[in-house]
C-alpha cells in the first residue's frame, strides 16, 4: 500500500491484535444503485444499538447506478473505529470485483458470496473460508419482480450476517418496525428476507463465527449522525436565516438537512410562513455573494461547498475579508485538484482556505474531527464571523460529512445568545457625532459596523477598493497600509477565541505528533499501538487557525514532530512553518491522501519508517530518559 | 417606520417632499465622471425618482459592481448604505441583502460590461428569481475605465473610436430579460429625463425585478461617427414608443381612464402605471407580443424606448416564492429561530 510511507524507506513491521468478539472489520462489496446502502446502514445501526462502538464507511463511486461500491464496518470494543483495511469478512456481492475483494481478506478470514453459480477456481484461496449462499436462487424462489429480488438480496445477506455475527434479533426486528411501521407489506417482505438468510446460515454454517458481536453498553449516551447533518443543525441552532448554495458532492447534504430542519422547526404553523430563506444559487460565485449580501444586511448566513466551490468563491471571499463582512463557509473537502475524486475524502483545502483570494488575505479556519464537533464548531463559526467581521471557514471532509459516526449526544445550552459582534443599534448611531466604518477599533482590532435600514447617520459606502480607516476611498499608501495592519492584528486576535488545540501528553514521550480534523481516531489508535511497543509520543490536534499560544508552546516542547494529514503537500505542516516560529526541520510528515479515510496502520508505519532518521545519538539518549521539562 | 430629517435651511425653490426632504437630501458626493457623461444624467434622474417617491434614504441600499456606472451610487443618496462590490457580482449580493431584509428598497446600478459580460449569469438569475430591486443598466456599449474596448452590447458594425468595426453580435438586455420571465422591462435614454424619471419611480414601486436599460453615451470613448451608442445616433434613432405616467398610491385614483390613456396596470403597492401612448395593437402586458414587436422594430436600427413590458403578476417575487413573512428575517428574534435543547433531545431520539 503506497499511502503509508512516502519516505522511500521500508515500512516498519506492523502488528495488530488478532480479531475476535467485538473486534473485527467487514467489508461489503456491492453494485451501486441496488439498494445495498440502506441494508449496510441497517447493519451498522444494529451494532450501534447493541451498545458496541462501531463505524461505517461508504466508499462509493461518483455515479448513480451500476458501478462498484463498498461499505466497511469496523467494530471495536475499545472505541478504535478509524478505518482499517484488515478485513476479517468480505461480503462479496459484486462479481465484477470478486478478484480484488477476495484478495483483500486477511489470512484466516471469511468470504461470503453468492453461490448460485460456481466460484471460479482462480478466485479460491486456501487460507480463507468461503461461505456460499445461493442468494440469487433464494430471491428468485421467494420474491417476485426483478427490482424486489435485487433489493431483497441485500436484506437476505443481512440475515446471513445476523446469524454469522450473532446479531441481537430483537434489535433488528425493532428496526424493521420503525422503518416499515406504516408499510406492513414491506415490513413483512424484509422480515422474510432476513429470516431466509438467517435460516440458511444456521443450517449450513457453524454460527456464530469467532468474530461475533457481544452486547455492550458503550453507546447509550451516543447518537448516530453524519457531519453534514450535524453542521446543518449547528447552523439552525446558531440562528442562520439565509443559506445560499450550489449543489456539489460531498457538501450537498448540508443544505438538504438544513432545509429539512427549517421545514420542521421554522415554519409558522398558523400562517405557513418560513423563518428562513434558502437560495439555490446559479454557481458558487453567486452563493458566496448572496451570503455576503445577507450578512451585510444584518442576517446570519452561510454556504456549504467543497474544494471546487472554494476556488470559485475566492474572489468574493477577498471582498468580505477586506470590506470586513461576516460569512460562514462550510468546506466539506473532497479529493482535488480540479474535479479530482468527488466521492473520496482528503484534507487538501487547508492552504487554499487559509489564504483564499488575491492580495494579502488570511482567514479564520475551524477543523472539526467528527460530527459532534461539526455541530459545535458551526455555531462557533457564526459567532467568530460576526465578532471578527470576516469569513470563517469550517473544513470538514467527506468522511466526516457523509458517513454516520457514533458521537456523544449533542448538548445545547439554552442560555446561549448569538455573539453578533459590534453592530451599532439605532440609538447608538444617533448618539454618535459621526459614524466611521473602520475606526475606532476595540481590543480585538475590530471596528463597529452598521447595517442598512437602521439610521441615516449609519450610512457608509462598503467597497472592495482601497479605503482608509474612515471608510473613504483611498490610494494613499499610508492610509491603505493602516487598514491592512489592523486586519492583520484582527486575525491574530482571533487566536485567543477559536477552539484550542487538543493536547495530550504521555509520560516518557520523546517526540510529538500533530494532526488535524478527521485524522483524529486513526492517530489516537496509532499512538496507543506505538506506546505499546515503547515508542511514546505527545499529541496535538489542531482545531483552528490562527494558531494560539497553546500550539506554539507545544511546538517548543520537543525537538521532533510528525505532522499527520491527508494531502500530498503537507499543507498543515506548511501552515505551521509559515505561521509559527517553529523550525521546519523539526516537522516531518506522515501523509495519506489517496482518498480513503486514514488508517492507524498508515500512521504507525509512517512514523516508524522515519524514526531512524531522527534517532541520532542524542535523540536515542533522550528517549531513554524521562521527558525533559518544556 | 419612518424617519423625518430635521428641517434645514434651504433655497426656497427646493420643494420638500412628504418626508420634508428636498432634492439635496437625495444627492451624493460630487461626480467624477467625464463632463457630459450620460451616467450623470441618470444619477440626476435617480435622485429625482427617490425624492418624488418620498423614499426614506436610510431604507435604501444602493449596490453596484465595477465599472464607470458602478461608481455612480456614490453620487446619489448619501444617506443610504452603499455597496460597491465586485465586477459582475452585484446581483448576487443584492439577492442576499433582499433575502435578509425585505423592507429595504434596493437599487442596483450596473453597466453593459458588468451586466452583459462578466455578470450576465448573475443578472439573468436575479431576473429568474424575481428579486425585488430596481436594476439600472447604464448602457454605453464600451468599456470606459479600460479605455475603449467593445462591450457585449455594442452593435455589429458599430465602430470603435479607432474606426475598427465590431464583428460580434450584441446582447440586448431587454430581449434577454423578457425571455427570462422579467416582470418589468424598460429602455430609456440618459438624455430623456422626462421619460426616465417616471420609469424609475414605477420601477421602485414594482414588487420584483425591474430592469431599466438606459442608453447612456460615453462621451470619451463612444460618442463618435459610426458608433450606434453616441448621443447623435441615439437622438436620431430613439423612438419614445411607449409613454406612461406613474400614479403613486396615495393619489386619488379615478375610475375612468385619464384622457388619452390606453391602459392602466395596478402595482402591488396600490400605485398605478398609466400608459398614455402605445403603438397600434401594442399590449405592454403581453410578453410574446412585446418581444415580436421589438424584434420587428429594432431590425431597422430604431431604438424603441419606454416602459416596454409590465406584468406584476407574471411571476412571484423571491420572497413570495420563499414564503417568508413580512417581517424581515433580520428582525426575527433569536428565540423564533433556535428550537432549544428540548427539541434537540427529542430530535436525537431518532438518531439512535
Amino acid at each position: 500500500m503506497h499511502e503509508g510511507s512516502l519516505t522511500g524507506l521500508p515500512s516498519g513491521p506492523y502488528k495488530e491484535a488478532p480479531s475476535g468478539p467485538n473486534d473485527f472489520a467487514i467489508k461489503l462489496a456491492n453494485v451501486n444503485g441496488t439498494g445495498s446502502a440502506s441494508a449496510n446502514a441497517l447493519l451498522m445501526q444494529a451494532i450501534f444499538r447493541m451498545g458496541i462502538p462501531v463505524s461505517g464507511k461508504n466508499l462509493f463511486p461518483s455515479n448513480i447506478q451500476g458501478l462498484p461500491t463498498w461499505y466497511e464496518i469496523r467494530v471495536n470494543a475499545s472505541g478504535h473505529t478509524a478505518r482499517t483495511a484488515r478485513y476479517d469478512l468480505m461480503v462479496a456481492m459484486n462479481a465484477e470485483t470478486y478478484a480484488a475483494d477476495i484478495a483483500e481478506v486477511r489470512w484466516g478470514g471469511w468470504v461470503l458470496y453468492d453461490s448460485t453459480g460456481p466460484l471460479k477456481k482462480s478466485l479460491q484461496r486456501p487460507d480463507v473460508t468461503f461461505l456460499g449462499v445461493p442468494y440469487a436462487r433464494l430471491c428468485l424462489e421467494n420474491f417476485a419482480g426483478a427490482r424486489e429480488r435485487t433489493l431483497m438480496k441485500n436484506i437476505v445477506y443481512v440475515g446471513t450476517l445476523a446469524a454469522l455475527l450473532d446479531f441481537d434479533m430483537s434489535v433488528l426486528s425493532g428496526m424493521l418496525d420503525e422503518k416499515f411501521g406504516k408499510k406492513p407489506a414491506l415490513r413483512e417482505s424484509n422480515a422474510k428476507a432476513i429470516q431466509i438468510g438467517y435460516d440458511w446460515a444456521k443450517e449450513h454454517f457453524q454460527c456464530p463465527l469467532p468474530i461475533r458481536l457481544e452486547r455492550m453498553n458503550a453507546t447509550a449516551d451516543s447518537i448516530l449522525i453524519d457531519g453534514n447533518t450535524a453542521t446543518a443543525l449547528g447552523a439552525l441552532y446558531a440562528g442562520a436565516t439565509v443559506a445560499a448554495w450550489y449543489p456539489i458532492t460531498p457538501s450537498t447534504s448540508v443544505l438538504d438537512a438544513f432545509k429539512t430542519f427549517c421545514e420542521r422547526y421554522r415554519v409558522d404553523k398558523a400562517t405557513g410562513e418560513h423563518r428562513y430563506c434558502i437560495v439555490q444559487a446559479e454557481d458558487e460565485l453567486a452563493a458566496i455573494g448572496m451570503v455576503i449580501g445577507a450578512t451585510w444586511a444584518g442576517a446570519r448566513a452561510f454556504t456549504a461547498t467543497s474544494g471546487p466551490g472554494i476556488s470559485l468563491m475566492g474572489e468574493l471571499v477577498g471582498l468580505a475579508y477586506y470590506a470586513e463582512i461576516p460569512a460562514v463557509i462550510v468546506d466539506v473537502q473532497r479529493v482535488g485538484p480540479s474535479t479530482g475524486m468527488p466521492t473520496r475524502t482528503q484534507q487538501g483545502d487547508i492552504l487554499l482556505c487559509a489564504y483564499a483570494s488575491h492580495g494579502d488575505t488570511k482567514h479564520i479556519l475551524l477543523f472539526p474531527s467528527n460530527p459532534g464537533e461539526c455541530f459545535h464548531f458551526a455555531v462557533a463559526a457564526f459567532d467568530l464571523a460576526e465578532r471578527f467581521q470576516t469569513p470563517v471557514f469550517m473544513l470538514s471532509d467527506l468522511d466526516i460529512g457523509m458517513n454516520d459516526w457514533v458521537v456523544p449526544k449533542l448538548e445545547w445550552n439554552d442560555a446561549y445568545k448569538p455573539d453578533r459582534g459590534r453592530v451599532l443599534t439605532r440609538d447608538e448611531i444617533a448618539a454618535l457625532p459621526k459614524f466611521t466604518r473602520y475606526s475606532p477599533e476595540d481590543k480585538l482590532a475590530v471596528a463597529a459596523r452598521t447595517v442598512p435600514g437602521v439610521h441615516e447617520k449609519g450610512a457608509f459606502f462598503t467597497r472592495g477598493s482601497g479605503h482608509n480607516k474612515l471608510g473613504g476611498y483611498t490610494e494613499i499608501p499610508e492610509e491603505y497600509a493602516e487598514v491592512m495592519e489592523r486586519l492583520s492584528r484582527k486575525h491574530r486576535a482571533a487566536a485567543a477565541l477559536v477552539p484550542p488545540a487538543v493536547i495530550e501528553k504521555r509520560p516518557g514521550a520523546t517526540f510529538g505528533v500533530i494532526t488535524i480534523g478527521g485524522c483524529d481516531l486513526a492517530v489516537r489508535e496509532a499512538l496507543e499501538q506505538l506506546a505499546a511497543r515503547g515508542v511514546k509520543a505527545d499529541s496535538m490536534r489542531i482545531r483552528a487557525f490562527p494558531f494560539g499560544d497553546d500550539v506554539e508552546a507545544f511546538l517548543a516542547s520537543h525537538d521532533h514532530f510528525f505532522v499527520v494529514e491527508q494531502n500530498r503537500d503537507a499543507q498543515l505542516r506548511s501552515l505551521l512553518v509559515l505561521e509559527t516560529p517553529v523550525a521546519k526541520e523539526k516537522l516531518r510528515s506522515v501523509l495519506a491522501y489517496g482518498g480513503f479515510p486514514l488508517q492507524a496502520r498508515q500512521v504507525v508505519e509512517g512514523i516508524l519508517a522515519q524514526l531512524p532518521d531522527i534517532e541520532d545519538p542524542d535523540f536515542a539518549d533522550r528517549r531513554e530518559r524521562p521527558r525533559r521539562a518544556s | 417606520m419612518s424617519y423625518i430629517r430635521k428641517p434645514v435651511a434651504r433655497h426656497p425653490s427646493l420643494r420638500a417632499n412628504a418626508l420634508g426632504l428636498t432634492l439635496r437630501d437625495y444627492e451624493g458626493a460630487m461626480s467624477t465622471m467625464c463632463a457630459g457623461c450620460g451616467h450623470d444624467s441618470i444619477t440626476a434622474a435617480i435622485v429625482r425618482a427617490f425624492h418624488e417617491t418620498d423614499t426614506p434614504p436610510y431604507m435604501v441600499a444602493k449596490l453596484s459592481g465595477i465599472g464607470c456606472s458602478s461608481k455612480t451610487p456614490t453620487y446619489f443618496l448619501s444617506g443610504a448604505h452603499g455597496f460597491n462590490s465586485a465586477h459582475g457580482r452585484m446581483p448576487a449580493i443584492a439577492t442576499g441583502a433582499a433575502a435578509a431584509n425585505r423592507a429595504l428598497t434596493l437599487i442596483g446600478v450596473s453597466g453593459d460590461g458588468d451586466s452583459l459580460s462578466i455578470g450576465i449569469g448573475q443578472m439573468s438569475h436575479a431576473i429568474r428569481r424575481n428579486v425585488n430591486m430596481l436594476y439600472v443598466l447604464e448602457n454605453n456599449g464600451v468599456y470606459g475605465l479600460t479605455k475603449g474596448q467593445f462591450s457585449a452590447s455594442a452593435d455589429p458594425g458599430s465602430k470603435s473610436k479607432r474606426g475598427e468595426p465590431n464583428t460580434q453580435q450584441s446582447i440586448d438586455p431587454v430581449l434577454l430579460a423578457l425571455s427570462l420571465g422579467a416582470t418589468f422591462v424598460a429602455r430609456s435614454f440618459s438624455g430623456d429625463k422626462d421619460q426616465l424619471v417616471p420609469i424609475l419611480k414605477a420601477g421602485l414601486a414594482h414588487r420584483g425585478f425591474a430592469l431599466v436599460d438606459v442608453v447612456s453615451p460615453c462621451v470619451t470613448f463612444n460618442d463618435h461617427d459610426g458608433s450606434t451608442k453616441s448621443y447623435l445616433y441615439t437622438r436620431e434613432h430613439q423612438q419614445a414608443a411607449i409613454e406612461m405616467s406613474f400614479v403613486p398610491h396615495r393619489e386619488e385614483i379615478v375610475a375612468q381612464y385619464a384622457p388619452g390613456t390606453t391602459r392602466e396596470v395596478a402595482m402591488h403597492d396600490g400605485s398605478l402605471v398609466r400608459f398614455s401612448k402605445v403603438p397600434d395593437g401594442y399590449d405592454p402586458t403581453d410578453r410574446r407580443m412585446v418581444m415580436d414587436w421589438l424584434l420587428e422594430h429594432q431590425r431597422s436600427g430604431a431604438i424603441p424606448t419606454g416602459l416596454l413590458f409590465l406584468d406584476p403578476d407574471a411571476n412571484p417575487e423571491m420572497h413570495a416564492a420563499s414564503k417568508t413573512p413580512e417581517m424581515p428575517l433580520t428582525d426575527m428574534p433569536y428565540d423564533k429561530l433556535c428550537p432549544g435543547s428540548a427539541a434537540l433531545d427529542a430530535l436525537q431520539r431518532g438518531y439512535r
